[in-house]
C-alpha cells in the first residue's frame, strides 16, 4: 500500500529539502519505487538539490490545473531508476494549487509508487497545509534551536487537527528528525540535548542528522547525500532513518564524518 | 565580568530547555481544543509506554467544556497482568472487564 509522508517544520531553513532528497533516495536505494513532491510553490529548491532542474517542463501546478498529464511531469532520477520528481511551479501563483486538484493527483501517484514523499513549504499557511493534508506519516524536521522546536510543537498541533487523517479520527503517525546537529556545542551545553527535544515534542525519534558540510557539497552538485557520498555522516544518519520509516528497529547513533576525529568517534559511541 | 561570575557561567541548554517547556504549556493551552486533546494523547501514551506495551490507539481522551463543570476522560486499554499466559481466555476478559478509568473533574 501506497504511503504518503509530508516533510514539514514549521520553522524555515532547518532542512525540510535536504531530508526530503536523502529520505527519497535512500527509501529508492532501499528498492522502494519512490516520487519526492515540491510543495513549495514559488520558491521550489527540491529540483535544485536533484539535480534536475533543467528538465523540468512541466510541474505540479500544470498537472492540477489538468494542463499535463501526470506522466509528463515526472521527472526520472539519472542514477536512481526507481526514484522520480514531481517539482513546483516557480512562476505561478501558490493559489492556483486547488485542493481538490492536489486530491486527484496524491490518488494517481498513489497507484504508481510506494513512497510520495511530500516537501512542504515553510510556515503553517495554505501551502504547508496542502502539503500536509494527505499524509499518512509525517517527518517533523527540526534543529536543537528554541525557535525551531517551538515552530515544530505548532506543526504538530496541525498534524493532529488539519489533515485527513485527524479528521477521520485517526491517528497521525509522526516522527521527530533532528538536523543539524552539533555534537561538540551538544557537549558544551549550549544546545539543546536530543533528550530535551524529544521530552518537549515528545513524538519519537526516526534520526539525528549531524551538521556536515557533506550536505552542502551534495546540493552543490545537485545529488541527494545519500547518493554523493553514501559513507558520510549525514548519509548514513539518513539510510538508517529511511530503514526505520520502513518499521526497521535500530538504535539512533550520532555519525560522524571521519574527519572529526577521536572526538567524534568517542562521542557517536557514547551518544548511541 | 569578574572571576566568579566566569566560574559561575551556566551552560545555556538548560535555559532553553526551561523558557521552551512553560512557554509551550502556555501555548498549547491557548490553542486548546482538538490540538490539547491530541497532545495529552501523545504524551499519556508516551508516559504509560515507558512502563508497559501497549497499543497506540489504546488510549481514548476526550474533554468536555462546560460553564459550571469542565472534565477531562482518560481511556487506557491495557494489556493483561504478565502472568497470564497469551490464549488464557478467562483471565482475557477479566482484564478487560477491569480497564482502569480515570476521570478528573
Ligand atoms: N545536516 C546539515 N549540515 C549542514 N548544512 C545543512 C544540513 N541540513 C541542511 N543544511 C543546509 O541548510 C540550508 C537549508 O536547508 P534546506 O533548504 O533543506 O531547508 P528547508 O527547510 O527546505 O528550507 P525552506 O524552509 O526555505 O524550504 C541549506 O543551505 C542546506 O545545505
Ligand atoms: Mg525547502
Amino acid at each position: 500500500m501506497a504511503k504518503v509522508l509530508v516533510v514539514t517544520s514549521g520553522k524555515g531553513g532547518v532542512g525540510k529539502t535536504t531530508s526530503t532528497a536523502a529520505l527519497g533516495a535512500a527509501l529508492a536505494q532501499q528498492g522502494k519505487n519512490v516520487v519526492v513532491v515540491d510543495f513549495d510553490v514559488g520558491l521550489r529548491n527540491l529540483d535544485l538539490v536533484m539535480g534536475a532542474e533543467r528538465r523540468v517542463v512541466y510541474d505540479l501546478i500544470n498537472v492540477v490545473q489538468g494542463d499535463a498529464k501526470l506522466a509528463q511531469a515526472l521527472i526520472r532520477d539519472k542514477r536512481i531508476d526507481n526514484l522520480c520528481l514531481l517539482p513546483a511551479s516557480q512562476t505561478r501563483d501558490k493559489d492556483a494549487l486547488t485542493e481538490d486538484g492536489v486530491a486527484r493527483v496524491m490518488e494517481e501517484l498513489k497507484e504508481k509508487f510506494d513512497w510520495i514523499i511530500c516537501d512542504s513549504p515553510a510556515g503553517i499557511e495554505r501551502g504547508a497545509q496542502l502539503a500536509m493534508r494527505h499524509a499518512d506519516v509525517a517527518v517533523v524536521v527540526t534543529n536543537p534551536e528554541v525557535s525551531s522546536v517551538r515552530d515544530s510543537d505548532r506543526i504538530i498541533g496541525m498534524l493532529d487537527s488539519k489533515t485527513l487523517k485527524a479528521e477521520r479520527g485517526e491517528r497521525m503517525e509522526k516522527h521527530l528528525l533532528l538536523t543539524r546537529y552539533d555534537p561538540l556545542r551538544a557537549e558544551r551545553g549550549d544546545m539543546l540535548k536530543v533528550d530535551d527535544v524529544l521530552e518537549i515534542l515528545s513524538i519519537p525519534l526516526l534520526g539525528i542528522i549531524p551538521e556536515s558540510q557533506e550536505v552542502l557539497r551534495a546540493s552543490n552538485i545537485g545529488q541527494p547525500v545519500t547518493v554523493s557520498n553514501i559513507s558520510s555522516a549525514p548519509a548514513r544518519a539518513y539510510i538508517d532513518a529511511a530503514k526505520r520509516l520502513q518499521g526497521e528497529t535500530l538504535v539512533v547513533t550520532i555519525p560522524a564524518d571521519r574527519r572529526a576525529g577521536l572526538f567524534g568517534k568517542l562521542f557517536g559511541r557514547r551518544a548511541a | 565580568m569578574n572571576i566568579l561570575s566566569l566560574f559561575l557561567k551556566r551552560n545555556t541548554a538548560p535555559v532553553a530547555r526551561e523558557r521552551l517547556q512553560i512557554l509551550l504549556a502556555h501555548e498549547r493551552a491557548v490553542v486548546g481544543g482538538s490540538d490539547l486533546v491530541a497532545v495529552l494523547r501523545e504524551e499519556i501514551l508516551a508516559v504509560i509506554a515507558k512502563h508497559m506495551q501497549i497499543d497506540p490507539g489504546a488510549v481514548r481522551v476526550k474533554m468536555d467544556r462546560n460553564q459550571s463543570l469542565s472534565t477531562l476522560e482518560v481511556e487506557v486499554d491495557i494489556p493483561a497482568p504478565s502472568g497470564a499466559r497469551p490464549g488464557d481466555k478467562p483471565a482475557e476478559t477479566a482484564a478487560e472487564d477491569e480497564t482502569p478509568k480515570a476521570k478528573v473533574a
